[in-house]
C-alpha cells in the first residue's frame, strides 16, 4: 500500500475484529460511529450509455451526501467526462481535485428491454479498483438500482451495511389541528415516489414495519373506536387484528414477523399483550396499575422494552417477551417513552421530555451509554434504519406542522428528511430484495 | 369572564362548529388553513323594520344544545393527571343530573390530552381520563351502559395554540351525547 489516509487509520482501530476474513482492506474507508468525521471527497460522474445516466449519478450523489460521511465534488469541477467503464480512469486528475473515491458507471439496454448498469467504484489515490458489479432490472426500477450502487459503495468504504434500497412508511397530515387529517403513505427513503394508503377518512397512526415482508402494522381511531390492522403493502390487503373492549394501540412486529405485541386498555388501565399471528392466540403480558405500552422486541425476539409510568412518571423497562422480570433500565433526569429495541441489538432509541424540551437519544439495553442525539420544542418517534445507524424521527415547533427529520447515532449529522411535506410517526422498512 | 359572557361564547362556539360541520357537509378538498376565525358571524347588525322588542332565544330542554350551553359538556385535568378535580364536580354532577333526566341519552366520553407527550402515551392517558369521568358518572347514578369511552390522546386538541392555556383546555373529558336527545 503506498497511501493511507487518516480515515482508514481511524477506521482500523475501530473496526479491525468488524471486516470479513479474505476481505481486502481499501486505502479510503470510514468510521461512522466516530465522532468527529471528514466526510469523505466522492466524484460520481454521470454514468454513460442510456438514458438516466446524469439522473443515476445524482440519486447516488444524494444518498450519500445526506448519509453525512460523504462529500460528493461539484461536477464543474471535474477533470474528465464520459468515462469509459471498461479503461481505468485517469488517477492524476481526480487527485489533482481531491476526490478519495470514484464511482465510474454505464447504462445499457439489454436486447430484452432490460436495463444493464455497470459500475466501479475506485480508490483515487492508490488506483486500486474496491468495488465491481453489475445490476440488470427492469427500466423503472432504475433508482433502485441507484440505491443498490450507494448500497455498496455505503457498505464497502464504512464497513456498516447501507440502507437505502428501502422505503419509509409515515403519516401524512394536513388540515387544522383540531380536525387533522392523516393518511399513511409510503416513499423511497429519498423522498422519491410518494403514494397514499390510506384516504385520509380516519385516523391512522403508528405504522410499523415488518422486517420479514412488505407488511406493516398501525392503529386507526374513529369516534368509534380503536383498532390495529396489519396491511401488506404490495398487494394491498388488509385486515384487523380482532376486536378489543377498549382502545388497543401501538402494534409492533417481533422480529421474526410471527408475533404483534400492543397495548390494549380495560377500564382506563392499559396493558401490553402479544398475538401469535399465525394462531391469532393473545396473551396478556403486563399487570400492573400504571400504564404499560410502547412495547419493542430485542433482535432476538427475546426480550421487550417498553414505557411505563407504574414508578410514578414515564420510564422504560425491559421483561422477557413472555412478560417475566421487568427491570427498569432509564435513570435520567426527564420522563423517557417510545423505546425501539436497535436491529444489531446494541442501542435502545427513545423519546425523552425534559421539562419544556424533547429530546431522541440513544442508550445500551441495560440503560447505560446514554446519549441525548437531538433537542427541540417536540422530537418523537424515532425508527431505525436496517443498518442500525441512522434513525428517522418527526419533529413539531410550536403550532407548525410535523416534519420527518434523520440523525446518525453519534448526533452529528442531524437533518430534515428529503420529503417536503408534513409527516409524522416514520417507519424505517428493512433492506428490499 | 361571567358565566353569561361564558354562555355566549359557547353558544358563539356552538354556531361556529355547526357551521364547520355545513362546511364539512359540503365535502371541501382539506386545505390547510386557519381554523375558526372571529369575524362578524350571522348575527350582524340588526335592521329596522321587524318587530318591537328583542326576541328571546333559548335551547330546547333535553336537547344536545341544552347539554352543552346549560350543562357543560367539557371537565379538564391537571397536568399528567386524570383525577377529577373539585371544579369539575359540579359540572359532572349537572352532567349526570341531565343524563338522569334524559334517560334515552347515551354518551361517549372522549378523553384528550396536550401535546406535550408522545401519541401513544396519551392515548393511554386519554383513556384514564374517559374512564374517570365515566366513574365519577356511574357513582352519581348514570348506568354504565349508557357510557362508552374513547381517548384521542392528543389527536384532537380543542385548542390550537401552543402555549400553558391552550395544553390547559386541550386537557379535558369530552361528554359527547351519540343518541336519544330530544
Amino acid at each position: 500500500m503506498t497511501f493511507r489516509p487518516v480515515l482508514a487509520a481511524l477506521f482500523a482501530l475501530f473496526m479491525a475484529g468488524a471486516v470479513l476474513p479474505g476481505m481486502a482492506r481499501a486505502d479510503v474507508e470510514i468510521d461512522v460511529n466516530q465522532g468527529e468525521v471528514r466526510p469523505l471527497p466522492i466524484a460520481i460522474p454521470a454514468f454513460t450509455g442510456a438514458s438516466r445516466g446524469a439522473e443515476m449519478a445524482q440519486v447516488i450523489a444524494g444518498n450519500l451526501d445526506r448519509s453525512g460521511l460523504f462529500a460528493p465534488i461539484d461536477g464543474a469541477a471535474f477533470p474528465e467526462r464520459n468515462l469509459d467503464i471498461g479503461i481505468q480512469p485517469d488517477f492524476a486528475g481526480w487527485k489533482a481535485i481531491s476526490a478519495q473515491a470514484l464511482i465510474n458507471g454505464a447504462i445499457t439496454v439489454e436486447a430484452d428491454g432490460k436495463l444493464r448498469v455497470d459500475f466501479r467504484l475506485w480508490d483515487v489515490f492508490s488506483g486500486e479498483q474496491l468495488l465491481g458489479l453489475q445490476f440488470t432490472s427492469t427500466p423503472e426500477n432504475w433508482r433502485r438500482v441507484a440505491h443498490k450502487i450507494s448500497d455498496a459503495v455505503y457498505e464497502r468504504l464504512t464497513g456498516e451495511k447501507g440502507y437505502f434500497d428501502t422505503r419509509v412508511v409515515f403519516v401524512a397530515e394536513s388540515g387544522p389541528r383540531a380536525a387533522r387529517v392523516k393518511r399513511l403513505m409510503i416513499m423511497d427513503q429519498d423522498g422519491a415516489n410518494p403514494s397514499s394508503l390510506t384516504d385520509g377518512s380516519y385516523v391512522v397512526m403508528t405504522p410499523r414495519f415488518s422486517s420479514t415482508s412488505q407488511e406493516i402494522t398501525y392503529m386507526a381511531l374513529r369516534p368509534t373506536g380503536s383498532s390495529i390492522y396489519l396491511f401488506n403493502i404490495e398487494t394491498a390487503r388488509q385486515e384487523t387484528l380482532g376486536r378489543f373492549p377498549g382502545m388497543v394501540f401501538a402494534p409492533r412486529f417481533s422480529p421474526d414477523g410471527g408475533r404483534v405485541a400492543f397495548s390494549v386498555e380495560r377500564g382506563g388501565n392499559t396493558d401490553i399483550w402479544v398475538m401469535n399471528l399465525a394462531t391469532r392466540a393473545q396473551t396478556k403480558l403486563t399487570s400492573d396499575p400504571g400504564i404499560d405500552t410502547s412495547a419493542s422486541f430485542s433482535p432476538d425476539g427475546a426480550r421487550i422494552v417498553f414505557n411505563s409510568d407504574r414508578g410514578g412518571s414515564p420510564q422504560l423497562y425491559v421483561m422477557g417477551a413472555d412478560g417475566g422480570g421487568a427491570r427498569r433500565i432509564s435513570y435520567g433526569q426527564g420522563r423517557y417513552m417510545t423505546p425501539v429495541w436497535s436491529p444489531n441489538g446494541d442501542f435502545i432509541a427513545f423519546t425523552k421530555q425534559t421539562g419544556s424540551t424533547f429530546h431522541i437519544g440513544v442508550m445500551r439495553p441495560d440503560g447505560s451509554d446514554e446519549r441525548i442525539l437531538t433537542t427541540s420544542y417536540l422530537d418523537e418517534g424515532p425508527t431505525w434504519a436496517p443498518n442500525g445507524r441512522v434513525l428517522m424521527f418527526f419533529r413539531e415547533t410550536p403550532g407548525g406542522p410535523p416534519r420527518l427529520w434523520t440523525v446518525d447515532i453519534t448526533g452529528r449529522i442531524l437533518r430534515p428528511a428529503p420529503y417536503q411535506g408534513s409527516g409524522s410517526d416514520p417507519a424505517w422498512s428493512p433492506l428490499l430484495n | 369572564m361571567s358565566f353569561d359572557a361564558k354562555r355566549a361564547v359557547r353558544l358563539a362556539l356552538i354556531v361556529a362548529a355547526t357551521a364547520s360541520m355545513a362546511a364539512c357537509a359540503s365535502k371541501p378538498k382539506d386545505t390547510p388553513g386557519p381554523g375558526p376565525s372571529a369575524g362578524p358571524g350571522p348575527a350582524g347588525p340588526r335592521t329596522p323594520g321587524g318587530g318591537a322588542g328583542p326576541i328571546d332565544t333559548r335551547a330546547l330542554p333535553g336537547s344536545v344544545q341544552d347539554f352543552v350551553i346549560n350543562v357543560g359538556d367539557f371537565v379538564y385535568f391537571d397536568l399528567d393527571s386524570y383525577e377529577i378535580r373539585a371544579d369539575a364536580m359540579p359540572v359532572l354532577d349537572a352532567q349526570a343530573n341531565w343524563l338522569r333526566q334524559y334517560p334515552a341519552v347515551k354518551v361517549r366520553i372522549e378523553g384528550n390530552c396536550d401535546e406535550r407527550g408522545t401519541r401513544e402515551y396519551n392515548l393511554a392517558l386519554g383513556a384514564r381520563r374517559a374512564n374517570a369521568v365515566r366513574d365519577y358518572l356511574a357513582s352519581r347514578g348514570v348506568a354504565s351502559s349508557r357510557i362508552v369511552t374513547l381517548s384521542w390522546g392528543k389527536e384532537r386538541p380543542v385548542d390550537p395554540g401552543s402555549d400553558e392555556n391552550a395544553w390547559a383546555r386541550n386537557r379535558n373529558g369530552h361528554t359527547v351525547i351519540v343518541e336519544g336527545a330530544r
